[in-house]
């Protein structure tokens, strides 16, 4: 017996393997979890049973084949005595048998894997459609059927999450870099369709939980679905290396009651409403989500100096503040400074020219897609904030002229 | 296959022994174990690079936040381990393999294209020098993965025609290193050297020259489409002109897939010398394994699509796929039997070689499951761009072709250098490597399926210990590495003399047929195979 736990125990693969199957009989604690976290949605559920049913059959083939191989290195050990059968190196049957035997177990295993292939790319009779935009480094939701569009960015400060040569100064939050500004929010228990691409490199939609992986490939637009089983807050990332901040652009899916999720609807188009209808809604809660072009966003309209500083404050907080920060200080060495900066305080095509387009090889994203006002607005309170007082009002006409 | 007088052959190898000297011996060789050599001297040195960048990756991996890099250095190192590792490590020290064996396996003095095979060689470091630089140019490095997907690709500095100009000389290497040994295997097997008497070892190369040749070209195609859609006005991979992103997966896992298996195979002809060398029998079913190595190339033509379930590809192609990657598990559980049967009913002994190929059968296979639960596609869409794949290709990679080569290097160091290695620490190193290697990459399963996405510098609290534990288990694997190179550099320098015949149940003409160590020029005379 002594001996063959120290033979065990000489074989620190098998050793490890057993310590692995015996923590399972623990009680799961949250940070040495070794399985799919609990599913919530019907499509999630057939994939973590899909996991556990091939894992079975891989662990029973595993130990069939396993126990054939130890075997041999025991009882046919030179040092014990064995001599080798040099006449034993052939055998038809033996091949054809284990040729058919892993065919029919592969057929058994691609039966119900079938099914639910069928299940996942039926997104017909959805509910309610939205269009997600992958973006260098966040997501947009559009939400056509209730005009809204907003922008969904991490909302984990940089101060949790530190840089080269300067440590965090606050601890880590619960939802450490998993947390959003704006998250999508469904109503639990009803398909949602979404439509997803990107502005600009591949990105991937991933909340596993509710069973959903697709990239966004820019300039195509293909469509998935999910039901979020109950109400509750889901996690996800972008899956698909994008660019300096691919780890930094997290999704958090809000799934609500029916009537809870109206009431954010109704609140949200005030907040939210496509540009569109921006002009037309004003402090009205229910206006009709198809607005006529006529009430588009004026670009030739003429903003005041406070205006467009108190709007900028609002963009500049949604947009800029991850990186720039509120302060306007940036971080060093990572993300510079706006306050007392040579671009900020410089020529205002220059500014503007960065704004829209970025600066490429580096985090500096395009902010072509946010409108002219928008834009002027953001520009204006950069220029007129914190230590920079340059007394400079962009209009939006100043924008459009800019774009290409 | 009959012993010959290798006493006699010996004295006549002794006449043409004399090699030259100096540094042009090396630059100018046509000298099939000299290319050999430089080859595997390369790929030691390109594996120290990228376990240099593997551990910067885990260093910054060992706790969440950003402490060590900026992000976009994090990829950039990410993105040339893979490339270093698979281009410049893995790939060459199997054609080192191939130089040194296929000669003296089917009786030939040397490879068909002498100078083509020197050639072939010295595009190997300019390559690695373009790769390398590419740190320390404006932009840095490219970050888009060893996959280099566009649009992002397309962002990249000067970095990334540097890298596509090394991605063609890679390739314009391994080309012509497959048109040499094909023919040579073709055309210079020493006579009564039939193609099903020729060891699995040759077999396996050939079938991957092959490969190579089919593939290497289709990988030039798509980086050369990269380089014209950022220089030239193309729009292949911008939808804005028209092309698409999609088209670029397609064309580069065309290539792919075929690659991973270019990867392995050689690997599972080494261990096909070594399992029957150390159980003293034959390897069992020799037909039936070239048949699975060849099926197994064959198929690997039409699986492509698996790197790309997440695409939003219509439920046929998901099906398809998924049908053609379960498939090759049933030629490849072929070999995988036929390796235990052949030590079943052996009589069996556990040197160095042994232990890696035993470890090899075990956690290659493991690798396989993984890949069979990745072939599912409702499993795959959980599971896609995790750690769960990385996980994957690092026990089939890592564990399978990286242990099949430590195997394969202790088997043939007696032969090449003449001197034996220290058995107590090859021993050593063999289980330093493998208990290094789980600690690294078995947790890295759980954090795929806990939803820890790939390519990532940081991460959520929930991912914390199973990262530590990786991290630790990386610097421990990489420490034991040490001992590989302590061991055989004090061998080379003043080990003991090796004998002629250094394994009881080796078979194969290198074995049989030439002295310890093999002369510089071996079959000037072809030998006559019984």
């Amino acid at each position: 017996m002594h001996n063959r736990i120290r033979e065990f125990m000489r074989r620190p693969a098998a050793f490890l393997m057993a310590a692995m199957a015996a923590l399972t009989a623990l009680p799961s604690l949250a940070s040495y979890d070794i399985n799919i976290p609990p599913p919530a949605s019907p499509v999630a559920a057939q994939m973590y049973d899909l996991h556990m049913f091939i894992l079975w059959i891989c662990v029973a083939i595993f130990i069939v084949v396993f126990s054939a191989m130890f075997y041999s290195v025991f009882k046919f050990r030179k040092s014990q005595g064995a001599k080798a059968d040099v006449n034993f190196h052939e055998s038809t049957l033996i091949e054809i048998i284990w040729t058919v035997i892993p065919f029919f177990i592969l057929i058994g295993m691609a039966i119900p894997a079938t099914r639910t292939v069928l299940d996942m790319k039926d997104a017909s009779h959805s509910d309610i459609t939205i269009k997600v935009t992958g973006y260098q480094w966040g997501w947009q939701y559009e939400y056509q059927q209730d005009g809204l569009s907003f922008y969904s960015t991490l909302s984990t400060p940089w101060s949790q999450i530190g840089q080269p040569g300067v440590p965090a100064t606050e601890a880590k939050g619960k939802d450490y870099l998993l947390e959003v500004d704006n998250p999508m929010v469904v109503p639990a228990g009803k398909k949602v369709r979404l439509l997803i691409t990107s502005n600009d490199v591949i990105h991937s939609w991933y909340v596993p939980v509710l069973g959903v992986n697709q990239y966004g490939i820019p300039g195509f637009i293909k469509d998935t679905w999910f039901k979020a089983d109950k109400p509750g807050a889901y996690k996800g990332q972008c899956n698909q290396i994008c660019g300096k901040l691919h780890g930094y652009m997290p999704i958090t899916v809000i799934a609500k009651t029916e009537n809870e999720y109206a009431d954010w609807v109704k609140q949200t188009k005030t907040k939210f409403a496509l540009p569109e209808v921006a002009a037309a809604v004003g402090s009205a809660a229910d206006a009709s989500p198809v607005a006529p072009a006529a009430t588009a966003e004026d670009s030739n309209k003429k903003y005041t100096l406070a205006e467009l500083e108190a709007r900028g404050q609002q963009v500049y907080t949604a947009n800029c503040v991850a990186c720039h920060q509120a302060n306007g200080m940036g971080l060093p060495n990572m993300f510079p400074a706006l306050n007392k900066s040579k671009v900020v305080l410089g020529s205002k095509a220059e500014q503007i020219k960065v704004v829209l387009n970025g600066r490429p090889g580096t985090a500096m994203a395009p902010f072509a897609r946010l409108s002219d006002s928008e834009l002027a607005a953001v520009i204006t309170y950069t220029r007129n904030s914190w230590d920079n007082k340059s007394g400079d009002a962009i209009q939006p006409a100043e924008i459009k002229s800019a774009r290409k | 296959m009959s012993a010959t007088n290798v006493a006699g052959h010996a004295h006549d190898q002794e006449h043409h022994d004399h090699r030259p000297t100096g540094i042009t011996r090396w630059l100018f060789t046509t000298n099939h174990k000299d290319i050999g050599t430089m080859y595997l001297l390369f790929g030691l040195a390109m594996a120290l690079v990228g376990g240099f960048l593997s551990l910067g990756i885990r260093l910054e991996l060992f706790q969440p936040g950003l402490q060590w890099m900026q992000p976009e250095t994090f990829n950039s190192f990410m993105t040339l381990h893979g490339l270093i590792m698979v281009f410049g490590s893995v790939m060459p020290v199997f054609v080192g393999f191939a130089n040194w064996l296929i000669p003296m396996q089917i009786g030939a003095t040397d490879m068909a294209f002498p100078r083509m095979n020197n050639w072939s060689f010295w595009l190997l470091p300019p390559a690695a020098i373009l790769l390398a630089a590419s740190f320390f140019v404006p932009g840095g490095a490219i970050q888009s993965g060893w996959t280099l997907y566009p649009p992002l690709y397309t962002q990249s500095g000067i970095a990334g025609d540097m890298t596509i100009l090394a991605v063609h000389i890679l390739g314009a290497s391994s080309i012509m290193g497959s048109i040499n040994i094909i023919t040579t295997v073709l055309n210079l097997r020493a006579p009564g050297m039939a193609l099903m008497k020729m060891p699995l070892f040759v077999w396996t190369w050939l079938i991957t020259a092959y490969l190579l040749i089919a593939v290497m070209p289709v990988l030039a195609g798509s980086v050369t489409m990269l380089l014209t859609d950022r220089h030239f006005g193309t729009s292949f991979f911008n939808a804005a002109g028209g092309g698409d992103p999609t088209m670029f997966m397609h064309i580069f896992w065309f290539f792919g897939h075929p690659e991973v298996y270019i990867i392995i195979l050689p690997g599972f002809g080494i261990v096909s010398q070594i399992i029957p060398a150390f159980s003293r029998k034959p390897l069992f079913g020799y037909a039936s394994m070239v048949y699975a190595t060849a099926s197994i190339a064959i198929l690997s033509f039409i699986v492509w699509g698996h790197h790309m379930f997440t695409v939003g590809m219509p439920a046929a192609g998901q099906l398809f796929f998924m049908y053609a990657t379960m498939l090759i598990a049933v030629p490849t559980g072929v070999k995988v039997f036929n390796w235990i049967s052949t030590m079943w009913r052996g009589s069996l002994t556990f040197e160095t070689p042994m232990l890696f190929a035993l470890g090899f059968l075990f956690m290659f296979t493991m690798g396989g499951f993984t890949g069979l639960v990745l072939a599912i596609v409702p499993i795959d869409i959980t599971v896609h761009n995790t750690y769960y794949v990385v996980a994957h290709f690092h026990y089939t990679m890592v564990a399978g072709a990286s242990f099949s080569i430590f195997g394969g290097i202790y088997y043939w160091w007696p032969k090449w250098s003449g001197k034996m290695y220290n058995e107590g620490l090859g021993k050593l190193h063999f289980w330093w490597t493998t208990i290094g290697f789980n600690l690294t990459f078995f947790p890295q399963h759980f954090l795929g399926l806990a939803g820890m996405p790939r390519r990532v510098p940081d991460y959520a609290l929930q991912f914390a210990e199973w990262n530590m534990v990786s991290s630790i288990g990386a610097f421990f694997l990489t420490a034991g590495q040490l001992i590989f190179m302590y061991n055989l550099w004090s061998s080379y320098r003043a080990g003991k003399k090796a004998e002629q015949k250094q394994w009881e149940g080796a078979d194969s003409l290198e074995w049989t047929h030439l002295p310890t160590p093999a002369p510089y020029h071996s079959f000037e005379t072809a030998p006559v195979i019984k």
